[in-house]
């Protein structure tokens, strides 16, 4: 066991775990972030993505002791109802989620698509989405809400300029 | 619209409500299956907390001017978490956004809370409109009363009811006191389908905020105080018995609390296991990794799938049960112009939900609390009162946001197994399973064989046709069979009967194969596999007399004017008959079974040694379209799943367990293979059918009829690579 000081959505955290276990367990069962989730353990399908200094990782491989003091980001820190992000408003407006598990990791990857390329192209959508496997097939609902955040986030930074 | 998928009261609702006298008028039914009778039933929830009442409380309405409306099934991904309360919101007449839903706990009074079958839906229309309908007439009498004007003078809207000549209105709430004094009427007036305002536009889901935003709570998110995490070695084969086990290294993990022999109920089966509880998951899961335990795999050490095909196709020389036989096949097809035949063989599969199966169980004395995501949340209830020989209801079951479904949470065993732990160490017991335990832990969906034989006339006219099916059956290894003579599934001949070609001479065998593991029911169940064998043998015939495929079957339907109506309309919408670009092909299917009916024409261009699907475009038809957005979805996902199954991977069996283990070798179909899937409804004001599993059969034949048109190559088998035809 050790003493980990993580940063997560911008909060400090200090945890007593395992070195080892990894970054999922300690988000879900010790930091007590539940939408986060776990899907496969091996990173095959996406479920548990999250940012390490915004740049989406699979939590369930990465020991929490390589994140220590590195600024993690969960779903829970990508905006809440009350405060939505345009990726987050845009899956509601094109009513993506089924059952809704693998949603937190498809808007991580999401987001992190956007924020390195506010305007992908279908083929650039492919690659930063083919490692989050939907088991309701919701996929092309995840294409066009990439493409409708993607407008949204231009409108708002042509009316900020 | 507020949505509370947890069930904890907030603090501040409950000091807000608690400063009130909170006066409800409660409509339900006295059961909440078909026909039954609506009852007033606010008297019982003034004497009663709502948790024990014997009803059944779909509507509750409060004189603080709320408006709950109950959820009584769990939502899968299927949306009935909004499409069954926007039911009730109609007849009700006010708008979703002025109702709050609530997610019901398993309770008898609701009757049925199972959600399977594309079942919900179409099973509780009429429940539902009554109740909605039901409360409004209510809260018309009580304005009436009130103003003391003629009834027919007032009507509702949007949570208020107005007065027509004077335009006087008052709302809900304040009607609530008087309205609760009347009497129910038995049959309310329900509106016409013209007069709809919810059912039939597309409206925005209340779970998906929840669900965009880390929020809503699945059942592997439930936590209490002082619970165990479980992680379960099981046996690689399932119906292994433990020889012995060694434990010492496990229990040097830190956090690790108990090593205990685990049991897992599956219906007629009890699997074995040895489970490591521990105080966080990790720690479990290291402890399992760290247990040495060796196993007796009995007789079932010696099930291959290598071996399968090979008696599956020794069982389609016999004749198995001839499920429906209509003239003569017999001589029909000896004496026949033309002959044509061939077999199909389709895999086991696995459900894969993407949220592992969980269960968190807290055993106090004659006690249950249990958190899951279930299909059956009345069912758990039962069967673990069963499983612990205690009263029903003393089992309280929270139901949770269910991460997929698919048919693999209508099984119970993950319940049975964190109840069983719980109540060893007397500690409530979160287990959960590893992606690999899920994939080995069955049940399957059955592979199936399928023979098919046509005879056409001089004409090119079918005259004979013959579909025999070789199944494991669903029923026999979950529940085992009374008759040892009558094994087989009739669930294998599901969609058989409803195919709506009338050819004179019609044969339709169901022939058992046992197999030793435990199959269940996977998203159009048989109809996942049968109909890919049905559709593409109709193809075939189509071929063999050179027409177009998709006139062929027109031609060939008799009486069913739906499914005439809906191949028509899928012609329409398709584009079928308008010219292809060189290098493309097309390719027809549908189906009609005991969930609804959907098509598929799905188009794809040839690739250096395969094909590409360019589109792929669904006809459905299910009647009264309750939320067509939501409809869409559905075909999408169904078509998703049926393309997955084609062209994906699929279960094998050596040595008695699952090749399979997670998802790099059971793989699913991904964003950047997905084709664009267009989704269109056929208009119909005729009562709602279901729409989970209709999407899911026709997909892949479809596809396989596609390749044929364009490269004249016949899949028999799945999966296949689409990249490499061979």
């Amino acid at each position: 066991m050790a003493v980990i000081s993580l940063t997560i959505n911008g909060k400090k955290r200090t945890i007593n775990a395992d070195p080892q276990m990894p970054l999922l367990w300690a988000v879900r069962d010790v930091v007590g972030l539940k939408g986060t989730k776990f899907g496969c353990g091996m990173a095959q399908c996406g479920a548990c993505t999250v940012h390490l200094n915004g740049k989406p990782i699979r939590s369930c491989i990465t020991p929490v002791s390589t994140v220590a003091n590195k600024k993690i980001t969960t779903i829970e820190g990508v905006g809440s109802e009350a405060r939505l992000h345009p990726v987050q408003q845009a899956w509601i407006e094109e009513q993506v989620p089924q059952c809704g598990y693998c949603q937190s990791g498809q808007i991580m990857s999401a987001v992190a698509l956007l924020n390195t390329n506010p305007d992908p192209t279908d083929a650039e959508i492919d690659q930063a989405m083919s490692g989050n496997i939907c088991r309701c097939g919701t996929y092309n609902r995840v294409r066009k809400a990439i493409h409708r955040a993607s407008d949204m986030m231009k409108e708002s930074a042509l009316k900020t300029k | 619209m507020k949505q509370q998928p947890s069930l904890s009261l907030n603090r501040r609702a409950f000091l807000k409500t608690g400063g009130l006298t909170v006066s409800s008028l409660v409509i339900g039914f006295n059961s909440a299956q078909a026909g039954s009778e609506l009852v007033n039933l606010s008297e019982r929830v003034a004497e009663k907390a709502l948790v024990s009442l014997e009803v059944s409380p779909l509507v509750i309405l409060e004189n603080t001017g709320k408006i709950i409306l109950m959820a009584h099934k769990p939502e899968i991904g299927q949306g009935t978490f909004q499409s069954m309360p926007l039911i009730v919101a109609e007849e009700l007449e006010v708008s979703l956004d002025q109702v709050e839903i609530r997610q019901a706990m398993a309770d008898k009074k609701f009757g049925n809370m199972g959600v399977g079958g594309s079942y919900s839906v179409r099973s509780e229309w009429a429940n539902l409109r009554k109740a909605g309908a039901a409360a409004r007439e209510m809260l018309t009498q009580a304005a009436a009363k009130t103003w003391n004007v003629p009834v027919d003078e007032c009507y509702a809207r949007e949570g208020k009811i107005f007065h027509k000549p004077t335009g006087k209105s008052s709302s809900y709430g304040a009607l609530t006191e008087i309205a609760k004094t009347l009497d129910v009427p038995k049959e309310p007036k329900l509106k016409d389908a013209k007069e709809f305002r919810l059912v039939g536009k597309p409206s925005k889901r209340p779970d998906i905020p929840a669900k965009v935003t880390g929020r809503a709570k699945f059942g592997i998110d439930a936590e209490v105080p002082g619970m165990l995490y479980a992680s379960v070695d099981r046996a690689p084969v399932m119906q292994a018995t433990i020889k012995s086990f060694e434990d010492t290294a496990a229990k040097k993990i830190p956090g690790v609390q108990h090593v205990l022999k685990a049991e897992r109920k599956m219906n007629k089966n009890t699997f074995q296991g040895v489970a490591v509880l521990a105080d966080t998951y990790w720690a479990a899961l290291q402890g399992r990794r760290a247990l040495k335990v060796e196993w007796d795999n009995g007789q079932y050490g010696a099930f291959n799938s290598a071996d399968i095909t090979a008696r599956f196709k020794e069982l389609a020389k016999t004749d198995g049960h001839v499920d429906t036989n209509k003239g003569d096949f017999d001589t029909a097809f000896a004496g026949a112009t033309k002959k044509l035949e061939a077999d199909y063989e389709l895999p086991f599969a696995a459900h894969a939900p993407m949220e592992p199966q969980n269960c968190l169980a807290s055993v106090k004395g004659d006690t249950v609390e249990i958190w899951t995501s279930t299909q059956l949340p009345d069912d758990v209830q039962k069967e673990t009162a069963k499983y612990l020989n205690i009263p029903p209801e003393n089992v309280m079951v929270h139901v949770l946001f269910v991460g997929g479904g698919f048919g693999r949470r209508l099984f119970l065993d993950q319940v049975m197994e964190a109840v069983y732990l719980s109540k060893q160490v007397g500690r409530p017991v979160k287990v959960v399973w590893t992606r690999e335990d899920d994939m080995a832990g069955g049940p399957y969906r059955p592979a199936t064989y399928s023979r098919l034989r046509a005879g056409f006339d001089g004409a090119g006219k079918p005259v004979a046709f013959q579909h025999k099916v070789v199944a494991p059956s669903i029923n026999d290894t979950q529940f085992g069979s009374k008759d040892p003579a009558k094994r087989q599934d009739d669930g294998a001949m599901e969609g058989l009967k409803e195919a709506p070609y009338d050819i004179p001479n019609l044969r339709f065998n169901n022939v058992f194969a046992d197999v030793p593991v435990p199959m269940g029911w996977w998203r159009a169940v048989y109809s996942a596999t049968t109909c890919f064998a049905h559709e593409s043998f109709v193809d075939e015939m189509a071929h063999a007399v050179g027409q177009d495929p998709l006139a062929f079957r027109l031609n060939l339907i008799g009486e069913n004017t739906r499914m005439k109506n809906l191949l028509t309309f899928l012609r329409e919408q398709s584009g079928w008959e308008k010219p292809l670009p060189a290098g493309w092909g097309k390719g027809v299917a549908f189906w009609q079974f005991f969930a609804g009916q959907a098509g598929h024409v799905v188009y794809v261009s040839k690739t250096d040694k395969g094909v590409k699907i360019e589109k792929i475009v669904a006809a459905v038809d299910c009647g009264t379209a309750v939320n067509p957005d939501n409809v869409r979805s559905q075909i999408e996902g169904g078509t998703v799943m049926g393309l997955t199954a084609a062209l994906k991977s699929a279960i094998t069996f050596e040595e008695g367990r699952a090749k399979q283990t997670n998802f790099h070798d059971y793989q699913m179909l991904r964003l950047n293979e997905t084709p664009p899937i267009e989704v269109h409804i056929l208009p119909s004001s005729e009562s709602p059918i279901g729409v989970g599993e209709p999407g899911l059969p026709p997909a892949a034949p479809a596809l396989a009829n596609a390749i044929f048109a364009a490269t004249g190559k016949r899949v028999r088998k799945l999966p296949f690579d689409i990249n490499d035809l061979g």
